[in-house]
């Protein structure tokens, strides 16, 4: 297990390194210096060059590189010019509400998922099953935005059951107490990943039903119920664990697509207003933070998955 | 997906010849082939790409409309016989706009899918053959690829660099080889070990000649079914960054933009500006996934009679219980 473990954060490490110098190297095509946006449109170039001189934004890239790595290490993630603000103080304003809203659609996701994927897979190319199979077809080749589009049509403009736009209360627990603004994000939200899940739950289920061991315990006498409670859910859902922390950039993807179609003030539309400012720190500070959750994700549901399964910390 | 049993007799190649005879043995892709055509979903996704592609790039040959000069005189006028789809806030009749965005739609998903699979290929094919510390260089490189959120690179390169139906594709080529890459080098370590490659490595074939004749046309399948998959992503992805705003600019449109211009209609119930180019952007993706799906069953079929021919007619081979061989080509998993 500990060499396991070694070799998986190991691999993290490695790819996190990767990951910085392929943000910086995008931050340095596309936003190579802020003197311009200090200075004003209208500075000579000799005062850009200058100013460029002063704060370091001419020495070499290596150490224009580890300079803005050890920034970030210290919590530095850059300054917002569109905003005159620092990158983090904007963060910190808004990713209670991201996370609420993506925690909440993960967490209803797999609670939908796992049922659904087992059921299919039992009752498999029954009546049920085939509808659910088309439903899943449907919403999976589904754009985010259509389906809340379609949700905003039919749930806030026809019948006035819910608000067509999130929450915009300050106040995270405002937000999460006020299902009225904020159910129809969560259902846009959870609706992809159901898709995704459901199918990958029910072949992952049929794989576990062709078992033998599932033949033994049948033979054996043991009521249905507890073939699938005790035998089949928890060999099921170990290629799950490894799905969930593949699907983060879906879901947050998902995530800014649903802040911008019902306006919700969480950091997908922050990323949303500044591309529309051309606010390239905070835009790539985004980006590095959800390439680092990425990365956490799949050590977190590796590491789950070695502890989960005697099989994979062997190997 | 809906996981068709094989409509095929049990394979007979390697059935004991009970009368002495033994039919003649079928080419993979000829049973491939056949496998496919049989498949129901295979044939609706292929009608379905094939009407898209006539409807987007013939159809404006038949249905002439002006997509270039507004006419604020017609605006979101509802469907009728000189606007079979109404018009949209500028004047556009809404149906030619369609074929029009489609146009962009197909394009960038074709190119786009080319560029990741002709840049995964490379990579994984070279990962695959040099092994070692290049193999370990090109998948940690992949890792970092698959670690940062494709969709918001390709929108802060796009709002940088301009987005154009060439840009697009390059963009979304280069984010988007990272299983292409996987895939291959997992036919190429597979397949390296096999005695034709020995044979052929004997025999004095080069490095280049045993990549073009041998390994990349084994690893075709994988590769091909990959590619529909690839195309469907990009044209959501497309529809994506058209719809925050951020697409292709006038004259050209692409259907995620036209959404976010109908989306302004909303409230007043012009739904012929949101739903007949949603169903668009919908059907032409779930044909596409419906298309991919059934190439894998079909390549299946090649590929379980590879495997017979290997472990000599005791394959245990649990296709009926929808036990994927070809694994990794995607099990609907995550998407950008």
């Amino acid at each position: 297990m500990i060499a396991y473990l070694a070799r998986r954060i190991g691999i993290s490490l490695i790819v996190l390194v990767g990951v910085s110098l392929l943000v910086y190297g995008m931050l340095h095509v596309v936003f190579p210096s802020p003197a311009r946006a200090v200075l004003g449109l209208r500075a000579t170039q000799t005062a850009v060059s200058a100013w460029n001189k002063q704060n370091g934004y001419d020495d070499p890239l290596l150490v224009q590189y580890m300079h803005w790595v050890n920034q970030v290490l210290h919590g530095n993630l850059g300054w917002s010019y569109a905003n005159n603000q620092s990158v983090l103080s904007l963060f910190q304003e808004r990713a209670a509400r991201s996370v609420y809203l993506s925690g909440m659609a993960l967490l209803f996701s797999l609670i939908i998922a796992f049922p659904l994927g087992i059921f299919q897979a039992v009752k498999r190319h029954s009546v049920g099953d085939n509808v659910l199979t088309s439903l899943a077809f449907v919403t999976y080749s589904m754009p985010v935005f259509l389906l809340g589009l379609i949700l905003i049509q039919v749930f806030a403009l026809s019948a006035h059951i819910f608000g067509f736009e999130g929450s915009q209360s300050t106040s995270i627990w405002v937000v999460m107490g006020d299902w009225h603004d904020m159910t129809l994000p969560i259902v846009t939200l959870t609706a992809i990943s159901v898709a995704a899940y459901s199918r990958y739950m029910r072949s992952s289920s049929m794989d576990v039903l062709a078992q033998d061991y599932i033949k033994v315990v049948r033979a054996k006498g043991l009521p249905e119920r507890l073939v699938l409670m005790r035998h089949l859910v928890r060999n099921a859902s170990l290629p799950m664990v490894t799905l969930i922390g593949l699907s983060l950039p879906l879901l947050m993807a998902g995530n800014l697509v649903t802040e911008y179609v019902f306006n919700y003030p969480g950091l997908g539309l922050l990323f949303f207003d500044s591309l529309g400012k051309a606010d390239y720190p905070t835009m790539l500070a985004y980006t590095l933070i959800l390439a680092v959750l990425v990365i956490l994700g799949n050590l977190i549901a590796d590491i789950a998955l070695g502890v989960a399964d005697p099989r994979i910390r062997m190997a | 997906m809906a996981h068709a049993k094989s409509s095929l007799k049990p394979l007979d190649i390697q059935r004991a010849p009970e009368g002495g005879e033994i039919g003649p043995v079928q080419s993979g892709w000829r049973l491939a082939f056949r496998e496919f055509r049989s498949s129901k979903l295979a044939v609706i996704g292929v009608c379905m790409l094939l009407f898209f592609i006539l409807f987007c790039f013939v159809g404006p040959l038949i249905y002439h409309t002006n997509q270039l000069s507004t006419n604020l005189m017609v605006t979101n006028e509802s469907p009728s016989g000189a606007h079979l789809l109404g018009t949209d806030g500028n004047g556009f009749d809404e149906l030619g706009r369609i074929m029009k965005g489609g146009q962009a739609a197909l394009e960038i998903g074709f190119f786009a899918a080319v560029v990741a699979i002709v840049l995964g290929s490379l990579i994984g094919a070279t990962a695959g053959l040099c092994g070692g510390l290049v193999d370990a260089t090109l998948m940690r490189l992949t890792d970092v690829f698959l670690s940062v959120p494709f969709l918001f690179v390709v929108l802060i390169m796009a709002v940088r660099f301009g987005a154009t139906v060439l840009s697009l594709s390059l963009l979304i080529g280069l984010f988007s080889w990272q299983v292409p890459a996987r895939l291959v080098r997992g036919e190429v370590l597979t397949l390296r070990e096999r005695d034709f490659i020995l044979a052929a490595r004997t025999a004095g074939a080069g490095n280049w000649r045993l990549i073009l004749r041998h390994l990349l046309p084994n690893a075709l399948g994988v590769v091909i079914v990959n590619m529909t998959f690839q195309v469907a992503d990009a044209i959501i992805a497309v529809s994506y960054v058209g719809f925050l705003g951020f697409g292709l600019h006038f004259p050209n449109v692409d259907w995620g933009d036209q959404l976010s211009d109908g989306v302004l209609y909303l409230e007043d119930g012009y739904w012929w500006l949101i739903f007949p180019v949603g169903a668009c952007i919908v059907l032409t993706v779930m044909a596409l996934n419906f298309l991919g799906d059934a190439l894998r069953d079909s390549l299946d079929v090649r590929l379980r009679r590879r495997l017979r021919g290997l472990i000599g007619g005791k394959a245990h081979i649990r296709s009926e219980n929808g036990k994927t061989l070809v694994r990794g080509t995607r099990p609907h998993g995550p998407r950008p």
